[in-house]
């Protein structure tokens, strides 16, 4: 039996340790000194106080870029995992600085504590090769989520959303430890590597695919695939903006990442087959079928949406679906698209909320209809709406293309005989181009529709401004130079050999 | 040795232009479209600088640019142009002009309109000097949202449907040709056209991407003409060729006069540029295995068009289809060389006569199509939109100099000799003959069709007896007429000294047809 060295589990969890402490000294300084300020000092203060402890953790990372792995696997430091964790703690810091002008609470320090509790989470979920802990930071990630989807108190649709997120993650929860606890059953262990030389090379019995099954439904409710989608778009529409934003980025980087993670490290030797003439069953035909019916799904039922958040939902569980290719394939090559695709979806996502964040508050909506003629009433901000939905709909030159396309490629190079991959990417391209149709429909309206009449221009906060302005920013940078973080991506990933 | 960045600098001006027209909004109609022609006069002017900066017995291309963009997947931003670029480029700066001209009337939205015209210029010119798959493909793809839009909105009443059916053929055949492209990197893991090329002649290529591809259902010939074929359906689609063709009539009848002058003009040659810098070097042995096949698809272009021309009253719909008439001998003239022939020497000039037709041709067509799409758009002003063949009559009483230009223009496209029309379909038809003479003969009867229906608008519209309601039709203004020379100087100069243009390109040619003999 190992010794516990606490020297170094303490100095791999210093980034974790620095959000903790400032999530508490967020909640101190809210409470002790600005009880009396309006809602828009604290949270000025708050998020001011939050980015400083996420710049430090972001420093941390950066400087601990090394190999370290504590209790076989409990938490490990790869180069790999600290870029999540960076990417991690970026989209954070963004979701944070959106949330400044918002008014839906006076709970100000409750909700910043909150994001910061959830990104701890988030930190330790991709940090462990072990059942155990990734079970209890998602929880910890999740039980945040939940109070965040519910924190507007005035508004009945944000506590549905988050009642109707609270029970269906309950149940997905439930479903996940019940695999978990068959593969601690099957393997004796709960560390990845462990459970895998245990499956390997044996036959598949019914438990283990049991076991499979219910891993993927637990996993597949975070990352909103189908058919476990049902939260997304009522979290999406009822939650507040912030909220809805965090849900939507950060939350999906860590779960897809840990979920790759947990399916090629722990589940390796139980891939099974999906094509026709060697199939064989495993996790492979089951994410084949998921990302097919998420693709389909997801882009077909975005079409009929009339609120803005509702279609993004609806997207989301499409893109789940692109992103679920990569699993089918799950090479170094594949992972790396995986990561750059979710990191600009995440970006594109999230610039869209943040435009939502301020055209909500004024026009009082989110219906689609009523953002007409939005170009005449807020032209920077449609200009980076545009950014944001054209590259969502993968069109040139923004990152949400060279996403696809990297995707697509890593896809086909796998294997280029195969035919179940070019028909999975047949079908991927038919719907990006029907996705192409609900986007471009927004925008007709922002850009072609006339205005409403008497409807005065659209006051937007600087801040507000910035933060979408560098995201529409970083979408094309990443579009144009997509080698600024791919490069990185190939490297870490060469480097952690996962 | 740093040289200046021509070609980049020449695609950026529309799209500095563009974006200040939607930065200047549409408050002052009247500066947003002299700006707007002032960016693509200043195009204009660089490409003529390119012109005479060109040299034309030089081998390869010229101006090149070579950066390396995505290291990691060996993706390069390369460009260059060689004798049909530059023709290319050349087109495209002289018709989006004259589109600007043609649409002066527009009255909403106009700065949104002039910056979506200027974006297409952009993406045009990145088509037609990209030397890398990877951003060849984002500019022809991205050339589609500027033209989607601007048919969709400032088009006819039946717009919204030609806007979408133009959008989702040309995507569909936009997508067949990237997974054809998709295989080719795989198993070469380049984009670049020239290496490609090399890869191509070399004999590589194909057994490359069929043993990559390993489908045991296909034998390898097979195989490789799937990947062709994919290739071969973006290209047919855009030229187009006649079963892919249904989109283009409603398309330009629907679009705004002053769009179809660009979609005809310039980006209906996108197509044959990609036949020529993309097909011919890398498939030419699948294209002389269906050789025969494709030639009946080039006269069935040829001869169809111009029957379905025959039988149509809308002025814009019979010049849409006179469009794919010619631009289908184009299409004869590039499978004529294609066509296999040995080393016989005499024959190999042939190709050269009809590889030259075809560059000249494409350039012709550009600019006569340009010009009578011009016409048009000035006769519907003056009379709030009518352009129905039996909507007129005698104009030639009231509008002598109107009907005298346009009737040059009308000629030009009938290919009368001593003017631009004749030299690129007289090269074609010597080059042709002798390598695909049942073809070419048939096609001649297009020549004819053609003339007849070119022939009956002349008569219908300008000769017959005057309507009441066009008494006080009011001839060309000064400044009309001023804007006009130019364009229909062009066209008795290349037809009385076609070596202006044949100097150029006829390196080009030579090299074209060449590299094609090697197979």
């Amino acid at each position: 039996m190992n010794v516990i060295n606490y020297g170094q589990l303490l100095g791999l969890a210093w980034p974790e340790i620095i959000l903790t402490v400032t999530a508490l000294l967020v909640v101190a300084a809210d409470i002790l000194f600005l009880r009396r300020s309006s809602i828009r000092t604290r949270f000025i203060a708050s998020v001011a106080i939050a980015s400083i402890g996420c710049a430090g953790a972001i420093l941390r990372l950066l400087h601990t870029f090394t190999q370290a792995t504590v209790l076989g696997g409990v938490l490990v430091a790869t180069p790999l995992v600290s870029l999540v964790q960076i990417a991690l703690v970026i989209l954070t810091v963004a979701t944070l600085f959106l949330s400044v002008d918002s008014t839906f609470t006076d709970h100000v320090s409750e909700f910043v504590l909150l994001v910061l509790l959830a990104t701890t989470g988030m930190l330790f979920l991709v940090a462990s090769q072990d059942l155990l802990v990734i079970f209890i930071s998602l929880e910890l990630l999740s039980l945040s989520l939940y109070i965040l989807a519910g924190f507007d108190k005035r508004s009945p649709r944000s506590s549905e959303a988050a009642l109707k997120y609270f029970l269906f993650g309950g149940m997905s929860a439930a479903f996940m430890l019940y695999g978990f606890s068959l593969l601690y059953g099957f393997s004796n262990s709960t560390n990845l590597a462990s459970i895998a030389s245990a499956i390997h090379g044996q036959p598949l019995s019914p438990i283990l695919i049991i076991a499979i099954v219910t891993t993927v439904i637990g996993f597949g409710f975070k990352i909103a695939a189908a058919p476990f989608h049902f939260w997304a778009p009522d979290v999406y529409q009822g939650a507040p903006v912030p909220s809805a934003a965090f849900i939507a980025s950060g939350s999906k980087v860590a779960s897809f990442f840990i979920f790759f993670q947990v399916l090629v490290l722990g589940l390796a030797g139980a891939e099974g087959n999906a094509t026709w003439s060697h199939f064989h069953s495993g996790w492979v035909p089951v994410l084949v079928v998921v990302a097919v019916v998420s693709m389909l799904l997801g882009n077909l039922v975005a079409i009929v949406q009339s609120s803005l958040r509702r279609l993004l939902a609806y997207s989301a569980v499409a893109h789940a679906g692109y992103m679920l290719l990569a699993y089918v394939t799950h090479t170094q090559q594949s992972l790396a698209a995986l990561l750059y695709y979710v990191a600009t979806y995440s970006l594109a996502t999230l610039g869209v909320l943040g435009v939502l964040s301020v055209t909500e508050k004024q026009i009082g909506n989110d219906k689609i209809a009523d953002l007409a003629g939005l170009s005449r009433r807020a032209p920077f901000l449609s200009a980076c709406l545009t950014v944001f939905l054209l590259s969502l709909a993968g069109i040139p030159p923004l990152s949400g293309f060279f996403a696809k396309f990297l995707l697509f490629t890593s896809v086909l190079a796998t294997n280029p005989s195969s035919h179940l991959l070019l028909w999975l990417v047949i079908v991927a391209i038919a719907m990006s181009a029907v996705s192409l149709y609900y986007y471009l429909s927004v925008l007709k309206r922002v850009f072609v529709s006339d205005k409403p009449a008497e409807a005065p221009e659209i006051q937007s906060p600087v801040l507000s401004q910035i933060v979408v302005g560098l995201l529409a920013a970083g979408v094309v940078l990443l579009g144009c130079a997509p080698d600024l973080i791919l490069t990185p991506i190939l490297n870490v990933i060469h480097a952690s050999g996962l | 040795m740093i040289t200046f960045p021509w070609i980049t600098t020449l695609t950026m001006v529309p799209v500095v232009g563009a974006i200040v027209l939607l930065a200047l909004g549409s408050r002052n109609k009247v500066l947003v479209r002299w700006i707007a022609l002032a960016f693509s006069i200043f195009a204009l002017i660089l490409t003529l600088v390119l012109w005479h900066k060109f040299n034309t017995v030089a081998d390869g291309f010229q101006f090149q640019e070579l950066h390396a963009w995505v290291p990691s997947l060996n993706i390069e931003y390369r460009v260059g142009i060689d004798g049909l670029g530059l023709l290319m480029l050349l087109l495209t700066s002289i018709v989006v002009p004259i589109g600007m001209l043609a649409s002066w009337q527009i009255q909403q939205r106009v700065s949104l309109y002039f910056a979506l015209v200027l974006f297409l210029q952009a993406c045009i010119f990145g088509t037609f000097t990209a030397l890398n798959f990877f951003h060849w493909f984002i500019f022809w793809e991205l050339s589609l949202i500027p033209a989607f839009f601007l048919i969709k909105l400032w088009g006819g009443s039946k717009s919204a449907k030609a806007a979408m059916q133009f959008l989702i053929y040309t995507m569909v055949g936009s997508i067949a040709m990237l997974m054809s492209f998709l295989a080719i990197y795989l198993a070469t893991r380049t984009f670049d056209f020239t290496e490609l090329a090399h890869l191509a002649q070399s004999g590589q290529l194909m057994p490359a991407v069929v043993s990559t591809l390993g489908w045991r259902l296909f034998t390898p010939e097979h195989t490789a003409m799937l990947i062709f074929f994919g290739a071969f359906l973006g290209f047919a689609v855009k030229v187009p060729l006649i079963p892919f063709h249904t989109w283009l009539p409603a398309a330009y009848s629907e679009a705004p006069t002053g769009t179809t002058i660009i979609l005809t003009g310039a980006m209906s040659k996108m197509g044959l540029y990609g036949f020529l810098r993309i097909l011919l070097p890398l498939f030419g042995p699948q294209m002389q295995h269906v050789l025969t096949p494709l030639l009946w698809l080039a006269v069935a272009t040829v001869v169809l068009s111009a029957y379905a021309a025959l039988a149509q009253t809308d002025l814009k719909r019979i010049f849409a289809y006179s469009s794919i008439n010619h631009l289908g001998y184009c299409m004869l003239g590039i499978f004529a060389v294609v066509k296999f022939t040995g080393g016989d020497a005499g024959l190999t000039s042939e190709k050269f006569a009809a590889m030259n037709g075809v560059f000249v041709q494409m350039f012709n067509h550009g600019l006569t199509a340009a010009t009578v799409f011009w016409f048009i758009a000035m006769l519907e002003k003056r009379t709030g939109g009518l352009r129905g063949l039996h909507d007129f009559g005698g104009l030639r009483k009231v509008v002598p100099v109107f009907t005298g230009l346009m009737g040059i223009a009308l000629f030009s496209s009938l290919g009368l000799p001593g003017l631009n029309g004749f030299i690129g379909e007289f090269l074609i038809f010597k080059g042709s003959f002798p390598l695909v003479t049942w073809a070419t003969s048939i096609s001649a009867l297009g020549l004819l069709i053609t003339a007849i229906f070119i022939l009956g608008v002349l008569q219908r519209v300008f000769y017959g007896s005057l309507g009441e309601k066009w008494v006080h039709l009011p001839d060309l203004t000064l400044g009309e007429r001023l804007t006009l020379v130019p364009a229909i100087g062009l066209m008795f100069a290349l037809g009385l000294y076609p070596q202006l243009i044949l100097g150029v390109v006829n390196h080009t040619a030579i090299q074209m047809a060449l590299n094609l003999r090697n197979f």
